[in-house]
């Protein structure tokens, strides 16, 4: 194994958060893993960086790891620089450094311009941009963001995935949690997780040209195999049985986890 | 159905929203799109009767906002809106009692077996599926949703849809504030907002279908980056090599140098949002 988790269970009393859950990346990687409200992914990033205790299983991280968590972590009462300033600080980074490497990320995050304004004054897409540039700053091997994207506009969603590729770019392995399928789609390998279980999981490739039986488009509902994409409704064929009035549709990333929920689901 | 027309607000010297105008039909699903501080939360604020413009107006039904009846209009908050101490059965009940109805059934909608859970118990999938619910329980003829799936998993968001278009299938105008394209393609139309104005309207997939990205696969000098820049583009990295917003291909070309290494490809939702907001 490189970074990350294998065949990890974690429980919390009798709540099994994690089950068998295995997720690898290298430098230069970009991991995403997705999933709804209660999928596991926040004490799947937090296994990962050490955080939570393993009924079982084994985990793998460089020294040089930090960690994101949602609410970001950026003070408050403190302006742009001295967030920047007060985690250099921390890791004892030399002041020369710190001020060549503040002064590069204010660059690459558009942050400059918001320098002096307070943690609390920032919108939600600057904050997550400083969270992750308080994240980089000290360099690490392995950068684990646990749903940075959250809440962010098109604008700054975007602003912030040019920073993390540019993160991946420059060798580090970057883990990221997100509930929206559209952004896994950009990984080099993708964790779809539900209630602590993973629905999928493999490159995105690998994940779409698993899935099981067939897919067909329809102008209407056809069971609980089908779903509602877009303008028209998608129809799961599990045993590859042909849909009277559907055409056969190539699956993307997201019709293969809806598909992996409805398997789970319909076979409980 | 809603009409929105010339809607301004100014707060102060901020003009929130500028000029906006548009209509969400019977059995339409509207979206309104824009970066955090475009207006929409303001422009929602107006369309409910929250807020009074400046200018301009919002009817409902031909009816001017002011002398709506509420009970026509149906509405899921962001923070949906719910008692936390109370179960599913008793917040259906207290809100189908306030307008006046009898609860809707809690079996029909697949919440039978969550009736006597408590709502700060429950997941945030199914405390959007009780939101929608009482939303939904007086049957408004006009259904405005805040970011009606965020946090829910793909199947979820998948089923929370279907609740959506069957309200509008029965007759219903819905508008939806959304960020995310997976929202933005159940939508008939968008509206994609910019500093308070409205920047384009229409099919979401034809908005996008306008716009093309130039992808670079190699690396690029800091020279070229600037130029890139100073040509009006935006410069974005992607995984792996650059992606070019707001400059065509040809240009790109002549920054560089070189058409090698350089595509034209479709843009990505938010690619066309940024080349729209920027």
């Amino acid at each position: 194994m490189n970074w990350g988790v294998d065949r990890v269970t974690v429980a919390f009393g009798d709540t099994i958060a994690l089950d068998e859950v295995s997720v690898e990346l290298d430098r230069g990687e970009i991991a995403v893993v997705v999933g709804g409200d209660g999928a596991g992914k926040t004490t799947l990033c937090r296994t990962i960086v050490g955080l939570e205790q393993v009924t079982s299983g084994e985990t793998s991280r460089p020294s040089r790891t930090c960690f994101q968590p949602e609410t970001s972590g950026v003070w408050a009462d403190l302006t742009v620089v001295e967030n920047l300033e007060f985690v250099a600080g921390g890791y004892g980074l030399d002041t020369a450094h710190t001020r060549s490497r503040i002064d590069e990320l204010l660059e690459v995050t558009g942050l400059r311009s918001a320098s002096d304004r307070l943690g609390r004054q920032l919108s939600g897409g600057m904050r997550q941009k400083l969270g992750v540039a308080m994240a980089v700053l000290s360099e690490p091997d392995l950068l684990v963001l646990d749903e940075p994207t959250t809440g962010l506009d098109p604008v700054s969603r975007l602003e912030l995935w040019s920073f993390i590729n540019r993160s991946a770019l420059e060798g580090r392995g970057v883990l990221i949690s997100t509930t929206y399928v559209d952004e896994a789609e950009r990984a080099d390998t993708v964790v779809a997780l539900d209630e602590g279980r993973v629905l999928a999981t493999g490159s995105v490739e690998s994940i779409v040209q698993s899935m099981p039986g067939r897919l067909f488009t329809a102008d209407e509902k056809k069971g609980l195999t089908s779903w509602h994409r877009g303008h028209a409704w998608r129809v799961w064929s599990p045993d590859g049985a042909e849909v009277p009035n559907a055409t056969e549709t190539q699956p993307d990333l997201a019709d293969v986890v809806t598909v992996a929920a409805i398997d789970r689901e319909v076979g409980q | 159905m809603i009409d929105a027309a010339g809607l301004t607000k100014r707060f102060d010297d901020v003009v929130a929203v500028d000029e906006l105008s548009f209509t969400v039909g019977p059995g339409e699903i509207v979206g309104l799109l824009g970066a955090n501080g475009a207006g929409k939360t303001t422009a929602m604020k107006m369309t409910l009767g929250l807020l009074t413009p400046t200018s301009g107006r919002v009817a409902i039904d031909g009816l001017a906002i002011r002398d709506v009846d509420r009970r026509v209009m149906g509405y899921v908050p962001q923070g949906l809106g719910l008692y936390g101490d109370l179960t599913v059965a008793e917040n259906v009940a207290f809100v189908a009692s306030a307008f006046g109805v009898s609860p809707p059934s809690l079996d029909e909608d697949g919440l039978g077996a969550i009736a006597n859970r408590r709502i700060d118990e429950i997941s945030l999938g199914l405390r959007r599926r009780v939101a929608f619910l009482v939303a939904r329980c007086h049957e408004p003829s006009v259904l405005i949703l805040d970011e009606p799936t965020s946090g829910v998993g793909p199947l979820g968001r998948a089923r929370l849809w279907e609740t959506i278009h069957e309200t509008a299938a029965g007759g219903a105008a819905v508008l939806v504030s959304t960020h995310h394209m997976d929202e933005a393609e159940e939508c008939d139309r968008v509206v994609l907002m910019a500093s308070g104005r409205a920047v384009m309207t229409g099919a979401v997939n034809e908005i996008v279908a306008r716009f093309t990205t130039v992808a670079i696969a190699s690396d690029l000098t800091d020279t070229q980056l600037r130029g890139l820049r100073d040509a009006g583009g935006t410069v974005l990295v992607g995984h792996p090599g650059w992606r070019i917003i707001g400059v065509d291909i040809a240009e790109v070309c002549d920054v560089l140098g070189t058409p090698e290494g350089v595509v034209a490809t479709p843009s990505s939702f938010e690619e066309a949002f940024v080349a729209l907001a920027t």
